[in-house]
């Protein structure tokens, strides 16, 4: 048994999670919980939020997030690639600025109007 | 003469507005300092806001496009780089802007203007003055924003959201975190930022610990950290020395007021906000206040639920004249730091009437009562309780009817 604080939203639930009963979940109070436990033990993954330079806009960064989680352990390399990316305005809210993140499958979008 | 002005184009700004507008005001101005709307939250890159409101977790930047695109739609007017310099009783509103000082009139006002930090004066930290000290927001502004680091080898002292949201930020672009001092004995955040800021990135929360001395000349060169006792008194014995260049400062929050303070509406000593009914209107007739300038919310989504009842009401001022009849008060009692609203009208509030507020310490399994006298008016149940999350209760407003004064209070199950 592991105890876990869910880290979906901000409610923060007290998950337990069972390892010798096919990982099954108590403590939650959505089904987010119950994937997130499960997956906490097994294959944790992050959003990874951060920003990347754009030229041409009221400001030089432009914020940028992963459209679902990634893995945990792909945080650091993830950032690095991100260094590479310029955008340049104008650049929609939603816009992906990268694609198939690191091979994860999972792109990189922008968080605002640039 | 606008039907509504709202000072600040922050979440609750923009929320007030919206609603404003939605229920029939159609003269409406929005007055905001920054060159955009969407304040705080422009900063604020990470996720996890709207999955209350949008029921989808967004970053700060979202969270603000979907607003400013539903004001946007609407015809209320936006004037930016604009300052409010003063607001009279009378609803007399002077501001500069690049078109100059002028006075604007309006029938309702919104005070929407947010908070800010408290900074290392304000907590008094003994030491030199070197550069290298920030409040956590102030590097949240650059790193963000700016695209410049604060330092590279960072201690934080507080456990605010804001001061765990940076930890991970800045160890991400390759800054040291080497820890993050509390002096409290809990802490001040939510505790997912503690696991997903701190632990995922093995940073140590020093709780009951704080910083006693900094050093440097020109740039920050290390500090002293301190375990304190129960009156957080630092104990001899006890130091920690880091070698860093970098503090960020997360020591809480102090809701803007000057212009409330100067308009003579009266201000709760406790939420350093004003005294709010439960439609969020403040001691003046036609003037309601949301969002941080009422009380320090943990949650945007609260933020936007709040404001959009203190736009209701206004429209509902302008649209149909003055509420009328007494009102029931809304106290703090045992283990409950303050309640927002503080008061409540007796004849015209709604149903269910949204209660928030803060307990003093960390509880376990523990209860929420609401009283008057020896009389138990609505219980309600929590797991666990904690001074960083703020408690909200829905109390049905006919059990209410027939009291001057309910306390809300808390104690263990």
């Amino acid at each position: 048994m592991t105890e876990l604080t869910c880290i979906c939203c901000p409610m923060g639930c007290r998950l337990t999670v069972d390892e010798d009963n096919d990982y099954a979940v108590t403590g939650n109070t959505c089904k987010r919980g119950a994937v997130y436990g499960r997956n906490e033990l097994m294959n944790p993954t992050r959003v990874l939020t951060t920003t990347v330079a754009i030229d041409g806009a009221a400001h030089g960064r432009m914020p940028v997030r992963t459209e679902d989680a990634i893995p945990k352990g792909k945080l650091f390399d993830a950032i690095e690639e991100l260094k590479k990316v310029h955008l340049t305005s104008p650049v929609h809210c939603g816009d992906v600025v990268l694609e198939n993140l690191l091979g994860t499958g999972v792109n990189v979008i922008a968080s605002r109007d640039l | 003469m606008y039907d509504l002005a709202v000072i600040g184009g922050g979440p609750a700004g923009l929320a007030a507005a919206y609603s404003a507008y939605e229920k029939g005001l159609r003269n409406i101005i929005v007055l905001e300092r920054d060159k955009e709307l969407g304040g705080i939250l422009n900063q604020c890159i990470h996720n996890g806001f709207g999955l209350h409101r949008f029921k989808e977790e967004l970053s700060g930047p979202e969270y603000a496009h979907r607003y400013i695109e539903m004001v946007q739609d609407t015809s209320v007017e936006v004037k930016l780089d604009t300052m409010v310099i003063e607001i009279t009783p009378d609803k007399k509103i002077f501001i500069d802007s690049p078109s100059g000082y002028e006075c604007i009139e309006a029938k309702s006002i919104v005070l929407s203007m947010g908070c800010r930090e408290r900074t290392r004066g304000a907590i008094s930290i003994p030491g030199t003055r070197p550069s290298g000290v920030f409040t956590a927001g102030a590097a949240q502004r650059y790193l963000n924003m700016e695209g410049l680091m604060a330092g590279k080898r960072v201690v934080i002292l507080g456990s605010g959201d804001i001061g765990l949201i940076m930890a991970r930020r800045m160890t991400l672009e390759g800054a040291k975190v080497l820890a993050c001092v509390e002096v409290m004995p809990y802490s001040g955040g939510l505790t997912r930022n503690i696991v997903q800021c701190l632990n995922d990135f093995d940073i140590p929360l020093y709780l009951s610990h704080t910083v006693t001395e900094i050093r440097g000349d020109k740039r920050l060169e290390g500090l002293t950290v301190m375990e304190v006792d129960e009156n957080r008194r630092p104990i001899p014995g006890t130091e920690m020395e880091f070698d860093c260049d970098t503090l960020l400062l997360s020591v809480g929050l102090i809701p803007e007021n000057e212009l409330t303070r100067g308009a003579g509406i009266e201000m709760d000593p406790r939420t350093n906000g004003a005294y709010v009914f439960e439609n969020m209107e403040t001691s003046i007739e036609g003037v309601f206040a949301c969002g941080n300038v009422v009380h320090v919310h943990d949650l945007v989504d609260f933020v936007s639920a709040e404001s959009a009842r203190a736009g209701e009401a206004a429209a509902d001022y302008v649209l149909n004249g003055p509420v009328k009849g007494d009102y029931i008060r809304v106290q703090n009692g045992d283990a409950v730091g303050y309640t927002v609203p503080q008061k409540i009208h007796r004849d015209t509030a709604a149903d269910k009437i949204d209660v928030f507020f803060r307990v003093r310490s960390v509880f376990g399994k523990s209860q929420i009562v609401i009283s008057s006298g020896d009389t138990e008016i609505q219980v309600f149940k929590r797991p666990y309780m904690a001074p960083g999350e703020m408690e909200h209760i829905v109390i049905s407003a006919d059990k209410l009817k027939g009291f001057d004064t309910v306390t809300v209070s808390a104690k263990e199950a």
